[in-house]
């Protein structure tokens, strides 16, 4: 299962590029207001998009609404809340296996 | 202490960066346990923690690697976009460090979200240089620990759905999400990020919805729609 391996070693080596690249530049690269909002928002939308393949797709690649919907409700709650982050995804896979548990899917 | 060196630490950094290591390090424990819901072995696990060191691309990783069939290609597209905010970490870290040759390697690697945030936050020079280094060395160490028992845990688990693996990894990216929320543009480009990349999951193959959420901030960051004030 080499695939993965390249996968995980490309990966790092990117995500370690960037933190070289950035202390090769100079300051003013943070100055340009374009290039430090966008990667801001990047960020966000990529985090976003994760939550709603992670929370509403299903392996099939349909949208379901299953026992991570009222996880993820619980999660934003306590989100909201200012509540640990380990607090949170625990919080939020114990409400899924409760559920599950009890019969939903 | 005429030839003597001493190191000279500063206490109060030194508190915070152990501080900040292991309630850092502590999620590493939600991580490894992921990675492994997500098919990862406990080495494969590992080596994201130890080499990739950036907690919002490794959790990307693994959540676009589980998505059914390996999207090994977007995997590692997301998790490289991901890590862009690193980069204007080291920017910002350049000219408090000024290292050259080596260090600098090793310096990269430690440049994270935590690292940086103690540094900036110090009023001293010699500070702000033993912050980063503290800082980094504190949740290098905790936050590959926890991952260390994180794997091994995910490993015993099982069927990951039954234990609501699937909803934790969701859940994860709503804890780290939500404070960057406070500013309108990034509510408007989380929601309409979402909305991409929910409704084309059916049409597109695995992983490519995300990176499609990701080109809706570009264009928004291109246009500064929603932008306020600050423009």
């Amino acid at each position: 299962m080499t695939e993965i391996w390249i996968a995980i070693l490309a990966a790092s080596l990117l995500v370690y590029s960037w933190k070289l690249i950035g202390s090769l530049l100079p300051q003013s690269v943070l100055n340009h207001p374009v290039v430090s909002r966008t990667a801001g928002l990047l960020t966000v939308a990529l985090m976003a998009g994760l939550i709603g393949v992670q929370g509403f797709i299903s392996s099939d690649s349909q949208i379901v609404l299953d026992a991570r919907f009222p996880a993820l409700v619980v999660a934003g709650v306590l989100a909201w809340r200012r509540v640990p982050f380990i607090v949170i995804v625990i919080a939020a896979a114990a409400t899924a296996a409760l559920l599950r548990l009890l019969g939903w899917n | 202490m005429v030839g003597s060196k001493r190191l000279d630490i500063s206490k109060p950094v030194l508190l915070t960066s152990v501080g900040v290591g292991l309630a850092t390090g502590l999620y590493g424990i939600s991580f490894g346990a992921l990675s492994s819901a997500a098919g990862l072995d406990f080495w494969q696990t590992m080596v994201l923690s130890l080499l990739m060191f950036s907690g919002g691309s490794q959790f990307a990783f693994v959540a676009v690697v589980s998505a059914g069939s390996p999207a090994l290609a977007a995997a590692v597209t997301s998790a490289w976009l991901m890590g862009i905010r690193n980069g204007f970490y080291a920017v910002r870290m350049g000219p408090i460090l000024k290292l050259v040759g080596a260090k600098k390697l090793v310096a990269a690697l430690l440049t994270i979200d935590e690292s940086t945030a103690v540094s900036v936050a110090q009023e001293s020079a010699k500070e702000q240089r033993q912050g980063f280094w503290l800082t980094g060395a504190a949740v290098f160490v905790f936050w590959n620990s926890a991952t260390a028992v994180g794997a091994l845990l995910g490993q015993a688990m099982g069927d990951p759905r039954l234990w609501g693996m699937d909803a934790a990894a969701a859940a994860a990216f709503v804890g780290l999400i939500w404070p960057r929320l406070r500013e309108r543009q990034s509510l408007i480009v989380a929601l309409i990020a979402i909305g991409l990349a929910v409704f084309s999951a059916p049409f597109v193959p695995n992983g490519i919805p995300v990176l499609i959420a990701g080109l809706g901030a570009i264009v928004f960051g291109l246009f500064n729609w929603f932008g306020g004030k600050n423009d």
